[in-house]
C-alpha cells in the first residue's frame, strides 16, 4: 500500500504493509534510524517520536493510522539552521548519555514535557519520563539535563 | 626513512600496509606490540600531505588533528577518554580534535573492551604516543629556527621560541616533522600532571552531538546499499536442533526473499541451529516469523530448570560441596567455642544483559571477503568464530566497529557475529541480522544465579572467629566431561574475607546446565560482595557492633594482603596483593561523607554501608534508604567513593559510570530475574522483564575520587558490587529487614 507521510515537514511516500509500524518506515524505509527499536511492544519507549506533538510509540504506532499527522522524528528536533532544541543542548553538555540508544526516545519525551510545563518539579519529570527506559542508568542526569533545558527555554514554545 | 629498529613482533605487512596508505611520502607508524608497549616503526607523510606520526594520530598541514580511537565504545566513555590522553601529551585544544573510530586492525593491538582494562592497558601507551608525536614537532620547529628544541614550548597546537618572539602551528610543521626520526616511545619525555589542562576536566562524549540528533552510529543504524533483512529463528529450548520447518510456506510470503536452515553447531556460545529468514524490511522479515512453523529437537536441556536445581541445592546444602576452594583453621571447632553463631541462605536467579540496543549485525560475502559491521566489544573473537566456523580465512574478515548501545558483557560472545556471516554466507546481497527483544531475553549469555549457605560465629568480643560458605554455582560440562562454572560463577578461594578470618571454609559444587552463560558487569563481584557484606552486616548486628568498626576491624591493621600462591604447577604468577590500605582509605572516606554514625534516623529510615575490590578499582559506598510502612522503599542518597589510581581522566565519564553503576545495582536488586523452566527463558521482553524507571532511581547519587599514586585504571565495573549490599544494609537498618533474595521485589518490606 502506498502512504504519504509527513515527516519532519517533509512529504514522504512510501510503498509498505498496512500493518508497518512507523517505526520500521523510519528506520528502513526512509533511512531515518534515529527513532530506535528496544522492544517492540510499547514498554521502553526508545521509539518515541512526535505525532501531532504527542509523544506517541512509533513501535505501536501502524503505518496505516498516521494518515495527515505530523510527524516529528529526533532528526527534526533541532531548528533547521541547525541550532540544537534546549534538550538537546543540555544532554551536551551534560554529557547525558552512556551508550545514547535511549537517549533519542529520551528527549522527545522531555521537549514535550517542557512544551507543556515550562518549570517541572523532580515530581513532574519522573512522571513524564515514567515509560522511557535508559539501561545504563543515565536517571539522574536526565532529571538534571530536563531542569538544564528548563533554564534554557525560559517558557519558550518547543516543537508542535 | 628507517629511523627506529623494527620489533620483531611487528608484522611487516602491516608495515608495508600502512605505509602503502600515504601517497607517495613516508609514514610513521607506533605499533603496540603484544606486551602493550607502544614501538616506533617509521616516518612517512600521510595521504594529502598530513603528517601520520603514529597509528593513532594524523595532523594535516591545515593544523585539523585526527585522534584513531581504537576501543570498541560501549557507552563506557572510551571513545572519549583515551584520545584525551594522546590530546593531552601532544598539547593541542580539543576543540581541534577529531575522534575516528578505528576498524579492526592488528596494528592497533588488542581490541578488546572488557573486565574494565580498556584504561589499564592504553594509558601509559597512549601518554607516549601523544608526546613522541610533540616532541617529533618540537624538533622540526628547533631546527627550522636554528634552535636548541629545549628552548621551545608548545600549548594549542602551537610550538613557540620565546626567546626570539617566533612561533608556528603544528601544521606549518608537519611536513618538516615527518622527515625526522622517531624518538623513542620508551624515554620521550611525558608531561609533569601538575601541568595537565585536558586530562582531569569534565569533558562531553565526543558523539553525544550525533547522538542527541539521531545521527547514525549504532550497529542496527547501519546501512549498506542493496542490504537485505534477516531474522534468525532459534530454538526455545537453549541450543536445540532444527528437524524441519515449513519453508516454501514462509517462502512465498509477502517480501520475503528467502528462507533456510542453519545446522549450526553445539557451542553455546558460537553458530547456534536456526531457521533464517531474507526479506526486503525488518517489518516483512518479523511478520514472516509469525507464519514459521519449526519442528525443534530440543535435546536434554529441556529437562532442566531453575527451579528444580534450587530444590537440589538445598537437599544437597547439609552436606559437604563438592570441593573445598580454601580452609584455613577448623570452622567446626570455631563454631562449637564461639559466642554467637548465625546461619543463612543468599539466593540469586540468572539474569540478562538486556542491552537496550539489541543484539544485531551486518555482513556481506563479496568476492571471498566477508566484511562486518559489528557492534561488538571483543571484534577479534568474532573474526575467529567467523573464520573457524565457515572456514574462511582471518585475513578474509574485515571488521568495522559501530557503537553498542550497551555493553556490560554481552558482546563479548560473538555468537551475533557467527550469525550474519553464516547467514550472509548463502546470499547474494549484504544482510543485517536484527534479533528482537524476545531473541535477545531467550539467548542472552546469562549472568549465572547462586545460592550461598552461610554459617558465621563471633566470639565474646564480638570479633568474627569463623566463616563457612557452602556454594552452589552454575555451569557446563567442557570436553573432559569437567563441569566449570559459567563467567562469574567461580567463587575464588581469595575472595574477601578468605584470608581475613583464622577459621575459614569455602566450598563449591557446580551443577551442570547446558544453558549459554558469560560475563556480565563486574562478573562474580557483583553477587559475591552482596552476599558477603550481608552476611558481614548480619554479624555485626549478632555482635551488637557498628557495621563500619566491625569491617575495620576485619580489614586489619596489615596494609597488604598477599594472594594466594598458585599450586604448583599451575600457569602465571601469583595474583596482585589486596592493598588493605587503599580500602580502608575509601571506606572512611565513604563514611566520612556521609557523617556515619553521627546522624540519626527515624523508623524506616537508614544507612549502610559495603565495599569491594575488583577489577583494579577500590570502591566502598555508603546508602541512605527510605522504607515507607507500605513496605515502599526510596534510594535517598548513595555515596561512592572510588580509589582507581593516580588520574581521573575524564571525570564526567567516570562520574557516569559510578551513576550507572548504582542505578543498575539497584535495579537488578529490585526487579530482575529470569524465569527458566524446561531449559529455556520464559520471561522474554520488558513486561515480564522489568528494570529500574526513573522514578525508582536514588534521589542523589555523589561520586568521589581518592586519588593515589598508582597506575590508572578503569571505571565500567567495580562501582557495581557495593550497591547491593550497602542499600540491603540501609534497609535492615531502616526496618530490621534482611534481604536474603534476589529479586528484593520478593521481600515483604512492610513495617510498623
Ligand atoms: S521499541 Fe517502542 S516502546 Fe520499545
Ligand atoms: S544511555 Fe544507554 S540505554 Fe540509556
Amino acid at each position: 500500500m502506498k502512504y504519504t507521510l509527513n515527516i519532519n515537514g517533509k512529504s514522504h511516500t512510501v510503498d509498505v504493509a498496512p500493518d508497518t509500524p512507523l517505526l520500521w518506515v523510519l528506520r528502513d524505509t526512509i533511512g531515518l534510524v534515529g527513532t530506535k527499536f528496544g522492544c517492540g511492544i510499547g514498554q521502553c519507549s526508545a521509539c518515541t517520536i512526535h505525532l501531532n506533538g504527542e509523544p506517541t510509540r512509533a513501535c505501536m504506532t501502524r503505518v496505516s493510522s498516521v494518515r495527515n499527522s505530523k510527524v516529528v522524528t529526533i532528526e527534526g528536533l533541532a531548528e533547521e539552521s541547525g541550532r540544537l532544541h534546549p534538550v538537546q543542548q543540555a544532554w551536551v553538555d551534560l554529557d547525558v548519555a552512556q551508550c545514547g540508544y535511549c537517549q533519542a526516545g529520551q528527549i522527545m519525551t522531555a521537549a514535550a514535557l517542557l512544551r507543556d510545563n515550562p518549570k517541572p518539579s523532580d515530581a513532574d519529570i519522573d512522571g513524564a519520563m515514567a515509560d522511557n527506559l535508559c539501561r545504563c542508568g543515565t536517571y539522574l542526569r536526565i532529571r538534571e539535563g530536563i531542569k538544564r533545558a528548563a533554564g534554557m527555554t525560559a517558557g519558550k514554545e518547543a516543537t508542535q | 626513512m628507517k629511523t627506529a629498529t623494527l620489533n620483531n613482533s611487528i608484522d611487516r605487512r602491516d608495515f608495508i600496509r600502512l605505509s602503502a596508505l600515504a601517497s607517495g611520502g613516508l609514514v610513521l607508524g607506533f605499533y603496540i606490540n603484544s606486551n602493550g608497549e607502544a614501538q616506533a616503526a617509521e616516518s612517512a607523510s600521510g595521504p594529502g600531505g598530513s603528517f601520520a606520526p603514529n597509528a593513532f594520530v594524523r595532523i594535516a598541514p591545515d593544523g585539523k588533528v585526527t585522534i584513531v580511537s581504537k576501543q570498541p565504545e560501549i557507552g563506557q566513555g572510551i571513545k572519549t577518554s583515551l584520545p584525551m590522553v594522546i590530546a593531552e601529551q601532544l598539547d593541542v585544544d580539543w576543540k581541534d580534535v577529531t575522534i575516528e573510530q578505528a576498524d579492526v586492525h592488528d596494528r592497533y593491538g588488542s581490541q578488546s573492551a572488557g573486565g574494565s582494562t580498556s584504561t589499564p592497558n592504553n594509558y601509559e601507551n597512549f601518554l607516549r604516543v601523544g608526546a613522541a608525536a610533540r616532541a617529533m614537532l618540537v624538533e622540526a620547529a628547533a631546527q627550522t629556527w636554528g634552535v636548541p628544541a629545549a628552548q621551545c614550548t608548545t600549548a594549542s597546537g602551537t610550538v613557540t621560541h620565546s626567546a626570539s618572539k617566533r612561533s608556528l602551528k603544528y601544521g606549518a610543521l608537519v611536513a618538516k616533522a615527518a622527515t625526522l626520526p622517531v624518538p623513542d616511545a620508551a624515554t620521550v619525555a611525558l608531561k609533569d600532571p601538575k601541568d595537565y589542562k585536558l586530562i582531569g576536566r569534565r569533558i562531553t562524549g565526543v558523539d553525544n552531538p550525533k547522538v542527541v540528533t539521531g545521527a547514525s552510529l549504532f550497529g542496527i543504524d547501519v546501512r549498506v546499499p542493496g542490504m537485505v533483512y534477516a531474522v534468525y529463528e532459534k530454538c526455545p529450548a537453549f541450543a536445540g536442533k532444527v528437524v524441519s520447518a515449513n519453508l516454501d510456506q514462509v517462502k512465498a510470503l509477502p517480501g520475503v526473499k528467502d528462507a533456510f536452515i542453519i545446522e549450526g553447531t553445539s557451542n553455546l556460545s558460537g553458530l547456534k541451529p536456526g531457521v533464517a529468514i531474507i526479506a526486503d524490511s525488518t517489518w516483512s522479515a518479523l511478520s514472516a516469523r509469525k507464519q514459521l512453523k519449526v519442528i525443534w529437537d530440543e535435546g536434554k536441556v529441556a529437562n532442566t530448570s531453575w527451579d528444580k536445581f534450587v530444590t537440589e541445592a538445598k537437599e544437597l546444602s547439609t552436606k559437604p560441596g563438592a570441593r573445598v576452594l580454601r580452609k584455613d583453621g577448623d570452622v567446626d571447632a570455631a563454631f562449637k567455642t564461639a559466642a554467637k553463631v548465625i546461619e543463612a541462605e543468599y539466593v540469586y536467579p540468572f539474569i540478562s544483559h538486556l542491552s537496550l540496543e539489541p543484539m544485531n549485525c551486518t555482513a556481506h560475502w563479496n568476492n571471498g571477503t566477508m566484511e562486518v559491521w559489528a557492534p561488538s566489544q571483543n571484534p577479534a573473537t568474532g573474526r575467529a568464530l567467523i573464520s573457524t566456523t565457515l572456514n574462511i580465512p582471518q585475513e578474509k574478515i574485515n571488521i568495522h566497529l559501530t557503537r553498542s548501545g550497551g555493553g556490560f558483557g554481552r558482546r563479548l560472545t560473538p555468537d551475533f557475529m557467527i550469525e550474519v556471516a553464516a547467514i550472509a554466507h548463502k546470499v547474494n546481497a549484504p544482510v543485517k541480522l536484527t534479533w528482537n527483544r524476545e531473541d535477545d531475553l531467550r539467548h542472552d549469555m546469562m549472568r549465572p544465579g547462586g545460592l550461598h549457605f552461610l554459617k558465621g560465629a563471633v566470639d565474646a568480643k564480638g570479633k568474627v572467629v569463623a566463616w563457612k560458605n557452602n556454594f552452589f554455582t552454575f555451569g557446563n560440562a567442557g570436553p573432559g566431561g569437567l563441569v566449570s562454572p559459567g563467567s562469574g560463577g567461580a567463587l575464588s578461594p581469595d575472595e574477601f574475607p578468605g584470608r581475613w578470618i583464622s577459621n575459614y571454609l569455602a566450598e563449591q559444587t557446580v551443577f551442570d546446565t547446558g544453558w549459554p552463560m558469560g560475563p556480565w558487569r563486574a562478573p562474580g563481584s557483583c553477587v559475591f560482595a552482596w552476599v558477603i557484606h550481608s552476611f558481614i552486616d548480619e554479624l555485626a548486628h549478632a555482635a551488637g557492633r557498628d557495621p563500619l568498626e566491625f569491617r575495620l576491624e576485619i580489614l586489619g591493621d596489615k596494609d597488604e594482603m598477599a594472594a594466594t600462591p598458585p599450586p604448583a604447577g599451575a600457569k602465571g604468577g601469583p595474583a596482585a596483593p589486596y592493598n588493605v590500605a587503599r580500602m580502608r582509605a575509601v571506606l572512611k572516606l565513604a563514611a566520612e561523607k556521609a557523617d556515619w554514625g553521627k546522624k540519626k534516623y527515624p523508623k524506616g529510615q537508614g544507612a549502610g554501608l559495603a565495599f569491594h575490590f575488583s577489577h583494579r578499582g577500590y570502591f566502598a559506598q555508603v546508602a541512605e534508604v527510605t522504607v515507607s510502612k507500605e513496605g515502599q522503599l526510596k534510594v535517598d542518597r548513595v555515596i561512592s567513593v572510588g580509589d582507581v589510581g593516580s588520574q581521573i581522566v575524564n571525570p564526567s565519564g567516570a562520574d557516569n559510570q559510578v551513576e550507572g553503576s548504582i542505578v543498575d545495582g539497584l535495579s537488578v536488586l529490585m526487579l530482575q530475574e529470569l524465569n527458566i523452566e524446561r531449559g529455556r527463558v520464559t520471561n522474554v521482553n520488558l513486561d515480564e522483564y522489568p528494570i529500574l524507571r526513573i522514578a525508582d532511581a536514588p534521589t542523589k547519587i555523589e561520586s568521589h575520587w581518592l586519588k593515589t599514586n598508582n597506575p590508572v585504571t578503569g571505571t565500567g565495573e567495580p562501582a557495581i558490587p557495593p550497591v547491593a549490599p550497602a542499600i540491603c544494609n540501609a534497609i535492615f537498618a531502616a526496618t530490621g529487614k534482611r534481604i536474603r533474595q534476589f529479586p528484593a521485589s520478593r521481600t515483604d518490606l512492610r513495617w510498623s
